[in-house]
């Protein structure tokens, strides 16, 4: 189903076209994707109070995997895409896109390094006498820096622009300046998460 | 676009979170050996001093959309606690103690209050009485 939304006054001005913006109905935090958040917290938490090798293995490699990719494919591939569609097409894949990204992006960041501090833990990796120990010290800053872009500006500019567009007339202004945000910030961590790979291989590697 | 001057709450918070993700990196990176938790108590002191600043510098601000604040920022506190609370759960299971464990738990604090406090500004930030009075949101 979509909503027909009345453009805010001086739209034309802006250069958009006149006439409504129609965007689906969506919700900004989709209930039906909760459940699977639930089922993969409660896993994360299960491997974790195993302690077993492959449990923690396969949720650390997969959701880094997921991490990863998305992070690079949003940066550098999707985000140069999306700033050159037209607004009424921007708005009706951010519409799409986003509500689903509030879900993933805490969901395999969170299963990623819970998982992997356990995995470091058991084998000893994350210990100051491991001979790689300053590739992992390596990792930890990489990790943070990518949290406090994720946490302080990625994540807020996506509730954000979801809440905007949820409004019954969205600032086209509003939406291109945290859609700005977000997609900026994607290609950041897009290009940090090269430094990611790198680093983890070089640890598999040895 | 709302236009008005409003504190660099964002700033603020992100160079906050970069204090306390240090203290984290500084602790974690010498495991397991002892290490002086000076520093580490200097980092976590100076970020939540800065999440103090925020709230100060925000309730200065004349007409700030608390409403909209809260009305994303207690969801968010939610998650945030959630997710501080698996972190949590992990040095607990880690048999993390005394100091460290203090210093760690303060900054999961810090951590999963000035998160959803970004969120909530964020969103504020934008408010405008005219859109709202056209009919308001479904958060």
């Amino acid at each position: 189903m979509a909503d027909v939304l009345a453009p805010p006054p001086g739209i034309e001005a802006e250069g958009l076209p006149p006439g409504a913006i129609e965007r689906p109905d969506f919700e900004i935090v989709p209930r039906k994707g909760l459940i699977i958040v639930g089922v993969l917290a409660v896993l994360l938490i299960v491997a974790i109070a195993v302690n077993k090798l492959w449990p923690l293995m396969f949720l650390h490699v997969a959701g880094g995997a997921a991490w990863t990719i998305t992070d690079l494919f949003l940066g550098l591939v999707l985000g140069p895409i999306i700033a050159r569609m037209s607004i009424p097409a921007r708005v009706e894949f951010t519409t799409r896109l986003m509500p689903k990204m509030v879900l993933i992006m805490p969901t395999v960041v969170t299963l990623t390094l819970a998982a992997g501090w356990q995995l470091g833990s058991k084998l000893g990796t994350v210990l100051s006498s491991y001979p790689n120990h300053g590739w992992v010290v390596a990792s930890f800053i990489v990790v943070g820096v990518m949290s406090v872009i994720a946490l302080g500006l990625l994540e807020p500019a996506n509730i954000a622009v979801l809440i905007e567009l949820k409004k019954p007339r969205p600032n086209p202004q509003v939406i291109e300046r945290l859609m700005k945000r977000f997609i900026y910030s994607a290609g950041i961590l897009g290009v940090m998460q090269i430094a990611t790979l790198v680093i983890m291989t070089k640890l598999s590697a040895g | 676009m709302n236009e008005r001057r409003l504190p660099p709450v964002t700033q603020i918070g992100m160079a906050s979170l970069a204090l306390i993700v240090a203290g984290g990196i500084y602790l974690s990176s010498h495991l397991p050996n002892h290490v002086p938790l000076g520093p580490a108590v200097a980092l976590l002191v100076a970020s939540a001093l800065l999440l103090i600043a925020n709230f100060i510098a925000l309730a200065r601000v004349q007409g700030f959309a608390w409403n909209r604040f809260f009305a994303v920022a207690k969801w968010s506190l939610l998650a945030y606690v959630f997710t501080a609370g698996m972190i949590e759960y992990a040095f607990l299971r880690d048999h993390v103690s005394g100091g460290t464990l203090l210093v760690l738990t303060l900054s999961l604090v810090v951590y999963a209050v000035h998160v959803p406090t970004l969120m909530g500004f964020t969103v504020a930030r934008y408010y405008d009485p005219e859109q709202e009075a056209i009919g308001g949101i479904g958060v």
